[in-house]
């Protein structure tokens, strides 16, 4: 069965708390998860109150403060934070999001802060999404041609069958669809998840791709594909603003119509 | 030899191979379709079970078995009755393959569940059949 409550060991525990500094006005609390495999201990939430006065307008710009003030030990992911590499995803406030796009200010009250919900966690806020890259790469995401490409080196595309891969390139890869998703969090292991689907509809949808029924037969499963059942949290939490909902839909759609 | 001891790993597939696993079972798309087309069904069938009923109230044993006797209507009986157990099965199915893991008692409670969704639906066609024939 699903497991619906967490191992006693997977507990969260309240943290310790650290107070803004004297004299701030603008102060906002942070609860952030904490675990790391190396003490022992349960999970824990600690609270950093942060001065935003003092602190750039998103939440990565806490966590960066945070570290680089109060708790270097504070571990999370991140690069561009400009939402285009999708290293800090993370649940903030309930929802999957980039922390580098959240702004502040649009969390009422404190800012709750949790890894990507049903991975293993590595560290503090940082998954292990080893299985979701596995998958990624199970789908074959590139180019398949049997037609040598033609002496000028480029595939040609009209303006209509590139249009098809508009809402699907943006994808970053960042996973918080596939960690939004309960089909993803009961059957993970066997359900390839929104992101990987998308990814597998954006060559299904290429024209230059001569392997579509082949891609088709690969996702033909009652759980690779068929665990979707339109719950649409993928497509309310994509920080990019893509519907991996709509993807999905348009590879079973593919599907019937191949039937006949 | 260094100590290698330390927590046993249970797993040393690789992630690619787990991703990939059993392989696509080359099945799905009729069921998702059947659960698309019984639920579409559904709602004109309900409909008319639903106000069939109502305006069966208060009637003879004599006045519902003439009602059902009707060519048309029992038939559109026994296709509610297909239709109804069709798609209970299917919905039925999805819940126990998301939740229930273990290879055994997935198979045994899809068998339980086809099983009753059988002898549910045979229950109801038969009565249907009887009501239109013997009245």
């Amino acid at each position: 069965m699903a497991n619906f409550s967490l191992p006693a060991n997977s507990r969260v525990q309240p943290g310790t708390t650290h107070k803004a500094p004297a004299g701030a006005k603008n102060v906002r609390a942070f609860n952030i998860y904490r675990w790391s495999a190396d003490d022992g201990q349960n999970p824990r939430t600690d609270t950093f109150e942060i001065d935003l006065d003092a602190c750039g307008p998103m939440v990565l710009d806490a966590l960066i403060k945070i570290k680089n003030e109060v708790d270097p030990t504070l571990t999370f992911r991140r690069s561009c934070r400009e939402g285009i590499c999708g290293s800090c995803a993370m649940n903030i406030d309930g929802t999957n999001t980039l922390a580098c796009l959240k702004p502040i200010e649009e969390v009422a009250g404190e800012v709750k802060i949790n890894p990507l919900p049903h991975m293993p966690v590595v560290k503090d806020l940082v998954p292990d999404l080893s299985q979701a890259y596995a998958q990624l790469r199970s789908i074959e995401p590139w180019l398949k041609s049997d037609t040598p490409a033609p002496p000028d080196g480029e595939r040609l595309q009209s303006k209509e069958e590139r249009a098809k891969l508009d809402g699907m390139w943006e994808c970053i890869l960042c996973f918080c669809c596939s960690t939004a998703c309960p089909s993803y969090w009961w059957n993970g292991d066997r359900f390839l998840g929104p992101a990987v689907l998308l990814a597998a509809y954006r060559w299904i949808a290429d024209s230059r791709d001569e392997a579509t029924g082949a891609r088709l037969d690969a996702l033909h499963d009652p759980f690779k594909l068929y665990r979707c059942h339109t719950i649409m949290n993928c497509t309310q939490t994509c920080p990019k603003g893509l519907n991996p909902a709509k993807a999905i839909g348009e590879i079973k759609a593919l599907m019937v119509e191949r039937e006949g | 030899m260094a100590d290698t001891k330390g927590p046993e790993i249970a797993i040393r597939r690789s992630m690619l191979g787990r991703a990939r696993g059993l392989g696509a079972a080359k099945s799905g798309t009729a069921h998702w379709w059947a659960m698309k087309a019984t639920s579409l069904a559904l709602i004109p069938l309900t409909l008319w079970m639903l106000g069939s009923m109502i305006g069966l109230q208060g009637a003879t044993r004599a006045q519902v078995a003439a009602w059902a006797g009707g060519p048309i209507t029992a038939t559109l009986l026994l296709a509610t009755i297909a239709a109804l157990f069709h798609h209970m099965y299917l919905g039925v199915q999805t819940v126990i393959e998301d939740y229930i893991h273990n290879e055994r008692p997935r198979i045994a409670w899809l068998m339980v569940t086809k099983g009753v969704a059988w002898l549910l639906g045979l229950a109801s066609a038969i009565s249907v059949l009887k009501l239109a024939f013997t009245g």
